[in-house]
Formats: structure tokens, sequence, C-alpha cells
């Protein structure tokens, strides 16, 4: 299943990522590169296999459903790029 | 005398307990070291002070009879360990100026230990990589170089500073990060021992996530007795990470006793790869003949799916790297490359957050998860994840661990193997499959090539018997002899 640039756009678009469209071309080559050979699973026949879910089996614990952290919001936005007024500002959304 | 930077963590161990030395005294010849070695860039943050305040504190608790079982032991930390109120990047500039708030669990243990800080190691940028050269803050060197040659080598990664540090007897030992082979793999570049523990024995909680259903924690040491003491202090059962397992962490030194009389080694016909350089051959003949030597017997088996385990972890990982990494979009913490819109935001901090093989692999990672290609890739490859466990789970009836080389190659130079990411990938060819099933593997340094540089083999073992893979690599490391040192060593 090769990928042309118009595709390696649209999953730089999904992926949120700017990629430059100098640098596009170069990207689809390598892109078409990793998919041609992790094809290669295609040989197998994995017929009636269940996709592994979890390495190691382990049971979910529960938890009382209760508050155990919190109180925070100094922390939490002290690494924050651009505070403010005890919230993080973004670019604005509606006009 | 020998520097006290130089000595294992058993020999500090020893000395602090006698009181021939000082946690303080073990502090500043690690600090003058860090110094020394700084032409490796195997740091990316260095933390004298606190250093400094911690072995303080260690040498009040043992003057108090109140000795953990790392008391006093100078550590380097991987980057992609949150530690409290120290900056944490993952060697991206995606998280520029991230100081967290909070300590991982696995450092917080060793704290517990009582070991001492002296930095956060370099490393590939989110931990994605097999020779330190994707790092926002440059490449790590290998302190090893090969004979008559003087072409700064890769350490090997993606735990690669932290191997450099270690190599170059900085520090005794270092935490690293394995998702497919990165504590393993620098392991064997450098001559050290490199663990990777059963997924689950050590708690994920507050390392910088890759590919969440393979990342486990573990030691870079110099000996195997020293990856077993690490091992006992980071391993814990957390309630903070769920995939964590709530079983005892048991002495693994103990285990040490060089018995292995009996145990049935297992060797992997499909490990004999096309292309694999004749000495890596030879060591693993001699590595079988060390263990016969030692009583256990050798049994031939079928890994059948194992030429397939990269193709599906590069499939896995990048998926699982998609997800994670979706994270860091400009707003919470780290850098912000401001856009006229939230979108716009997005994708500029994005766009120049992440560098090529990070960008890369997310893209890679959406596509498989995409619409349509979800079952194709995504799914396929998880099936055929089930195929390698159910190899290993075969096999485990016959034998009691598994001998592989840890590597097809020896430290390559820097700049080699840029121009084919898959040339890259194939680093990892003997190391992923353990990541796939989740099960323990140690790298023990075993000879030098010809080059004059380490070659390392790897021992596999069941899940959560490190114990028993331990003691094999210890008869391992005892037949080896290594004691090669590399052409750099902190101080001299």
């Amino acid at each position: 299943m090769a990928v042309d640039k118009a595709t390696i756009g649209h999953i730089a678009k999904l992926a949120r990522i700017r990629i430059p469209e100098a640098q596009q071309e170069a990207l689809t080559g390598e892109f078409n590169n990793i998919l041609g050979w992790i094809e290669q699973l295609g040989e197998l026949d994995t017929e009636g296999v269940e996709p592994m879910t979890s390495v190691v089996e382990v049971r979910p614990t529960l938890r009382a459903d209760a508050v155990t952290d919190g109180d925070c919001r100094d922390q939490v936005l002290a690494n924050a790029p651009e505070p403010a007024h005890g919230f993080y500002a973004v670019p604005k959304v509606v006009e | 005398m020998t520097r006290l930077s130089e000595l294992t963590i058993a020999q500090s161990r020893d000395g602090l307990t006698k009181g021939a030395f000082s946690a303080r005294d073990l502090a500043e010849a690690s600090i003058a070291a860090m110094e020394s070695a700084r032409p490796l860039n195997a740091f990316i943050t260095e933390t004298p002070e606190r250093a400094l305040e911690m072995a303080a504190a260690s040498d009040a608790r043992r003057a108090k009879g109140e000795a953990g079982v790392l008391e006093g032991i100078p550590l380097a930390i991987k980057d992609l360990f949150c530690t409290e109120g120290v900056l944490t990047t993952a060697a991206s500039h995606i998280l520029d100026g991230f100081v967290p708030p909070y300590e991982s669990t696995v450092t917080a243990n060793l704290w517990r230990a009582g070991a001492v800080m002296l930095g956060k190691t370099n490393m590939d940028e989110f931990a994605m990589g097999s020779s330190n050269t994707s790092s926002y803050y440059g490449n790590v060197e290998n302190p090893w170089r090969r004979q008559g040659e003087n072409r700064p080598l890769v350490p090997g990664g993606s735990s690669g500073g932290s191997a450099a540090a270690v190599a170059a007897r900085v520090a005794p030992g270092a935490t690293g990060t394995d998702t497919g082979g990165s504590i393993r793999q620098p392991g064997a570049f450098c001559g050290l021992v490199g663990m990777k523990p059963t997924y689950g024995r050590c708690s994920r909680w507050g390392v910088v996530a890759f590919a969440s259903s393979l990342d486990q924690a573990g030691p870079l040491t110099r000996t195997v007795r020293d990856s077993a003491l690490m091992l006992r202090a980071m391993a814990s059962y957390d309630p903070k990470d769920s995939t964590s397992v709530d079983r005892p962490v048991p002495d693994y030194e103990a285990a040490l006793d060089g018995r292995i009389r009996g145990l049935k080694i297992g060797i992997p016909k499909e490990y004999r790869v096309e292309g694999m350089p004749e000495e890596i051959e030879a060591i693993w003949r001699d590595g079988i003949k060390w263990l016969e030597a030692a009583g256990a017997a050798m049994i031939d088996i079928s890994l059948p799916h194992t030429k397939y385990a990269l193709p599906a972890y590069y499939i896995v990982a990048p998926a699982e790297a998609s997800s994670n990494l979706a994270r860091y979009d400009g707003v919470r913490y780290g850098l912000r490359v401001p856009g006229a819109t939230p979108t716009e935001m997005y994708e500029a901090t994005r766009g120049e957050g992440f560098g090529a093989e990070v960008k890369r692999r997310v893209m890679i990672g959406t596509y498989v998860l995409s619409a349509g290609y979800y079952d194709a890739y995504y799914n396929k490859a998880r099936r055929v994840r089930a195929l390698i466990l159910r190899d290993f789970t075969e096999a485990f009836e016959k034998v009691d661990a598994i001998l592989t080389p840890t590597a097809p190659s020896a430290a390559f130079a820097i700049g080699e193997r840029t121009d084919d990411p898959i040339s890259m990938y194939l680093n990892d060819v003997f190391t992923v499959p353990a990541n796939l099933s989740g099960l323990p593997g140690i790298s023990v340094p075993a000879a030098l090539d010809a080059d004059g540089l380490p070659l390392g083999l790897q021992v596999i073992g069941r899940a959560f018997d490190e114990e028993t893979m331990l003691r094999v690599a210890g008869v391992l490391e005892d037949a080896a002899g290594f004691d090669a040192e590399p052409a750099f060593v902190a101080g001299r």
C-alpha cells in the first residue's frame, strides 16, 4: 500500500505536525520504504489468532472512587508556556 | 589506590560499610569525573549541588544506622525519568524548560534506597533510536574507540548517555529504559551489563511514555551483581501504574550463586541471521561452552516467528507513540510556537518541537491507526505479537533460559547508517522479541572484536524469573572475565 505526497500531507494534518512542502517528497520515499518492509507481515497466516491486548496477565485492581490528588493548580500551571489568571491561555477559538 | 569514581556499586557499598570513605567522598569523585567526561556529552543536566546534599543526608542516615540497599551510591538518571524540581527533557526540544513537580516511582525508590543523583543523561529523542544521534542536545560519544582509530563511535541507544557515563567511570550505575533494546544494545556497545526486567516489574509512572506496552525501566552497570542490586531498589508494585505487578521483590543478589548445573539453556536457530559477523557467531559459541562447562545443558530450540518481530515492533511502537505524544501540544508545558488558531499552534509547535525520527514515527503510527488501515497493520501486528509470545511460551516449556547475541554488530561510527532508517532499526533484531513478549533480558559483555570493541551476549529469562536469568548471566560474566577498559576513562 504505497502512499503518495498528498497522503503524507493528510497524515501530517491528522498528526498535527507541520511538514514543509519541500520535506514532504523525501518523507514520502522513507514512508514507502518502511511500509514496504513492514508489509512482510502479510506472509504470515494469522487467521484465528487473537490480537494481543496485554503481555502480562494482570487483573485490574479496583480502588475506592475517591479523590486522592488535586488542589495543586499553581504546580500544574508552573510549566505552562502561557498561564493567565489561573488558566492555560490559547489562541482565540471563537470570534 | 583506585579512584573512587572507578569503583563498582558493590565495591562502593563495601567501602562505605567499612567506613573507608563517605558518601560525600564518592559524590565528589563522581562530580569531578562528570566534569572531565564532558566531551562525551553524556549528560543533559548535571546536578552536582543536589548530589552533595543527597550525599550529606546519606552520610547522616548511615551514622544513625539506617543504610538502604544503595546507600550513598551516586547514579546517573536517563532524562526520561521525571525528577522533581530538575529539568526533564526526554532529549526533545518540545519539552523545553519542563521541570516536573513530581518524582517518577523508580527514581523515588532509588532515593529511598539511599542513592545519590549526579544528573540527567542524554538519550535519543523520546527514546526513539539505537545510536543516540537523535537527541536535541547533540550526539553522545562512546568512550570506546576502534584500535588505532580516533573516529567517535555511537554508544548505542536510546540510553546512550547512561551507558557512556557508566563506561567512562563517571557513575557506577545508571537508569535506562528499554522499549526495543534501549538498555541492552547500548550495554553491549559500551562493554556494560544492561538489563531489561520483565514488563510490569518496575513502575512506569513518571517515566515519559514512548510505547506503553513495551517500555520498561532497568539498570546499566559494570557488573551483574550491580545490576541485581539496582533492580532490587528500582522494582516495586505501584498502584499508580496499572500494569505494574504486585509480587514481592526478591533479593536478586542472593541468586548469584553460580549454580547452573542441570539448567537447560535454549539456543534459538533463528538468531543466526544472514550477514552477521563471524566474530559474533564465535562469542555465541564461547558462551555456549562456558555454560556447558558450568554444568548447564544446551537445547536447540526454534522461535519460528523471530523474523517478524522487528516489522511488528515498527507498527506497535509507532502506533503507541503517536497516541502518547499527542499530549505535546504547546498548551500545558514545554515549547509553544505561536499560531493564529489552536490548530495552527499545535502544528507549528509539533513541527518545530519534534526531531525527524520522532516525526517519522508519530506519522507512521498515525497512519497504521487510521481508518481503513487499523486492521491491516495494527491488528495484524498484535496478532503477530501473540505468535511471538507463543514461540517463547513453548520454548520455556523445554528450557530455563535462552542465550543469544545482544546485537548483530559492535558500535559503529557516528554518522554511519543514517541514510536508511531500516538499517538502523536492524540493530534491535535480537532485543525486540523480548519486549514484544514482555520477557526479561540482560546483556553481558563477553569479548572484544578484532577492532577492540566490546560485544555482548544476551540471556532471556522466563517472565518474573530475573533470578535464573541473573544466575546464568553471572556465570557468563565469570567465564568471560571481561576486564577491558575503554579508551576514555574519566579523570585519567
